[in-house]
């Protein structure tokens, strides 16, 4: 699959598993639950080894084994449910979290501009065919007021 | 007032851009209107009744002439030549064509005038008191902070999908003109006991379906923190907020089902983390204020005795200038209401016409500025005593001049069932006929202070449970009736209102405010106010009087 990563289109070389698929060689993301329940061997994992959040789950629970992770999926279940804008923030800004932090679920165009600010640095869009279109969403604004990831002085410290 | 820099222009014209091409690929199909809606909205653009209806945002209620004489031009060119000014300040466009709202926002653009944020899940337009920088009692003016707020909540990243609306205001003095209490967050300016001036904070105040009155969070806050310590609410709202009831989503929710003090816990928690990372600098502070300073006022304008003649000579003159103008900080200057409540007009419209007439006495009066005020009227707020006969006049033959300020037929509506999509009920008729009804001014100001407030629906756009007397349109079995409420506020001393009874059918509206205005006349002790008499008496001998008859 097709995913945009640090504002390039590329081909993934992730397989998310579920808690019931078998472990497999290879880039691996599991759930909290799993990384909980199996962290022992899942920790030895020879290749990369992700983990994914939802807004329901307890942030800050995890923060102790981020650095298990390279990468960390958060979930938009739908892509008015903002929750997981304040976990990039705070995976960035709080717990330096310094791997890939991508966007999974009902990701769209047009929410790519303010995920990225937040910190996410990878997008597996709802539709990967519109990845081209969307490259132009990180670019709608050339500023922002605000202390972001992208941009920790706020526009107040720069005018 | 503040006045964009290169980075503000930029902004909000990459806002108009990107907006265009979402409505571009709205209509090419390229998006679903579940996905538009939410980007739509956040531009202020809802699908109503009839047509779209545009809500255009006024930061705190200031305009300038120019911005006035905007407003006007796309009211004739875009919609029907009038626009309806709203609770928060704001004003809406009833008749936009959809696919023209892109070219109206241009050119508001140009005139350093958006849209942003005016709807949708995030963090609203920032409100505040329409006298600020001028009225006696002020500890600090407001305005300065209420920019600082709108800079940092405007695009905020993090927080543009929040559970639920989210609406702040800011005021500066001990009176509060802002409805502060009923805001998501309400800032108060106040003075510590070291005679330091900070930030009073209210959180989880709101009206809608579950009326309620904002609790204190912090009692002192420092200015140089304000931007953390909100920024620490907004993300422990963003984070805990509900989303699987819309209904219980507001952070009025949060705070009634985690406790204040478990929501302060939070948010202390979150700001000590982010505190110094946010510091405002006194730099920023002062480049803001520099917009805010007072405008040249003449030191003799107190020297000016037309004004006493004039008030002597002509009692028309005399009783506007008592009810619809009010105390000024400057000795010979005075704030001018223009009423947007005239008898057989719906309250807060008013014509491209009439706007461009407010543009050149804004200019002639009163330093080129106007402010919208949270009761849908205008304010002039700095026109000398010797100029308050020759604009009355002006404003007297535009139909702007009725002496109805905080009186019984300065009535708050909402657009209700003839606009709204959402509304059950019509009230913009009904408050005319109430209007109509009491148009014998030496009544209304016998009766004195009387606020009515007329939502349509319980969503309460015109908050109608903080109203001395409310009026809320409900539906039963497709019949519109309404239900009554007595002794609510919206001020310093807020209250929510309490119900009179089972609701009442259309026909016996403007009945039973007659009604209610005798039991008050018979009830209360000489000058006693309208909702003193209530808090004191309570509710009975409303109830009695009104339903006495059947």
């Amino acid at each position: 699959m097709l995913i945009i990563k640090d504002r390039e289109i590329v081909e993934d070389n992730w397989v998310h598993l579920s808690d019931d698929d078998s472990l497999i060689d290879g880039n691996i993301t599991v759930t909290l639950t799993r990384w909980q329940e199996q962290h022992e061997i899942l920790s030895k994992h020879g290749s990369g080894l992700g983990i994914r959040l939802s807004g329901d789950d307890p942030l800050e629970e995890l923060v102790p084994d981020l650095h298990h992770f390279q990468l960390v999926v958060l979930l938009f279940p739908v892509f008015t449910d903002g929750r997981c804008y304040s976990y990039a923030r705070l995976l960035r800004d709080r717990y330096h979290f310094k791997g890939e932090i991508r966007a999974q679920g009902d990701v769209l165009r047009d929410q790519l501009f303010n995920m990225s600010q937040c910190g996410i640095n990878s997008f597996e869009l709802a539709k990967p065919e519109t990845a081209e279109q969307a490259l132009s969403a990180f670019d709608d604004f050339t500023e922002s007021y605000q202390a972001t990831v992208l941009r920790p002085e706020p526009l107040y410290r720069r005018r | 007032m503040y006045q964009y820099d290169e980075y503000d222009q930029t902004m909000i014209d990459q806002r108009v851009k990107q907006y265009r091409d979402q409505t571009r690929r709205f209509l090419a199909g390229e998006l679903t209107e579940d996905q538009f809606r939410p980007l739509r909205l956040m531009n202020g653009l809802y699908i109503q009744t009839h047509a779209p209806m545009l809500r255009v945002a006024i930061p705190y209620g200031m305009m300038t002439a120019t911005q006035v004489r905007m407003i006007a031009h796309v009211a004739r060119k875009y919609d029907k030549s009038f626009v309806h000014f709203t609770t928060r300040q704001n004003f809406q466009m009833n008749w936009p064509k959809l696919e023209d709202v892109p070219d109206i926002l241009e050119a508001l653009a140009s005139v350093q005038m958006h849209a942003i944020q005016s709807s949708g899940n995030c963090i609203r337009n920032v409100t505040s008191d329409q006298l600020a920088g001028v009225n006696a009692n002020e500890i600090e003016d407001p305005r300065p902070w209420a920019e600082i707020v709108r800079q940092w909540s405007t695009f905020h990243p993090e927080f543009a999908y929040l559970p639920r609306k989210f609406k702040i205001a800011v005021i500066g003095s001990p009176e509060d003109r802002a409805a502060t209490k009923l805001h998501d967050i309400g800032l108060h300016l106040v003075k510590n006991h070291d005679g330091q001036v900070g930030f009073e904070v209210f959180v989880g105040g709101g009206l809608g379906r579950t009326p309620v009155i904002g609790v204190q969070i912090r009692p002192f806050l420092e200015k140089q923190d304000l931007l953390s310590y909100l920024e620490a609410i907004l993300r422990v709202y963003n984070r805990l907020g509900r989303r699987d009831n819309k209904y219980k989503a507001r952070i009025k929710i949060t705070v009634r089902e985690h406790g204040i003090n478990h929501i302060r816990e939070l948010v202390e928690a979150e700001w000590v983390q982010i505190r110094e990372q946010l510091k405002l600098d006194q730099k920023e502070i002062d480049r803001v204020k520099q917009y805010f300073t007072e405008p040249d006022y003449e030191l003799d304008a107190e020297q000016d005795t037309s004004y006493s003649e004039m008030l002597g000579q002509d009692a028309a003159f005399a009783r506007w200038a008592k009810q619809n103008t009010a105390d000024h900080k400057v000795p010979g200057y005075r704030a001018v209401y223009v009423s947007l409540k005239k008898p057989g007009v719906p309250p807060g419209d008013i014509t491209s016409d009439q706007l461009e007439v407010l543009a050149d006495l804004a200019e002639e009066f009163s330093f080129a500025e106007i402010r919208s005020t949270h009761t849908q009227n205008l304010i002039f707020t700095d026109v000398k005593q010797a100029d308050l006969y020759a604009l009355w006049l002006r404003l007297e033959a535009e139909g702007l001049a009725t002496p109805n300020i905080n009186t019984l037929t300065d009535i708050i509506c909402c657009p209700g069932l003839d606009y709204c999509g959402l509304a059950n009920a019509t009230s913009i008729p009904l408050s005319l006929q109430i209007s109509e009804k009491f148009d014998d001014l030496d009544y209304l100001y016998d009766l004195g202070d009387i606020k009515i407030k007329f939502s349509g629906c319980m969503n309460g756009c015109a908050h109608q449970s903080v109203g001395h007397i409310g009026i809320l349109g409900v539906d039963k079995k497709g019949e519109e009736w309404y239900q009554f409420t007595l002794g609510g506020s919206s001020e310093a001393d807020a209250s929510l209102g309490e119900r009179l009874g089972r609701a009442i059918p259309k026909e016996d509206v403007v009945k039973t405010v007659t009604e209610i205005l005798d039991a008050y006349v018979d009830l209360r002790h000489q000058d006693e106010a309208f909702l003193a008499t209530v808090r004191r008496v309570g509710i009975e001998p409303f109830k009695e009087r009104v339903y006495a008859d059947n």
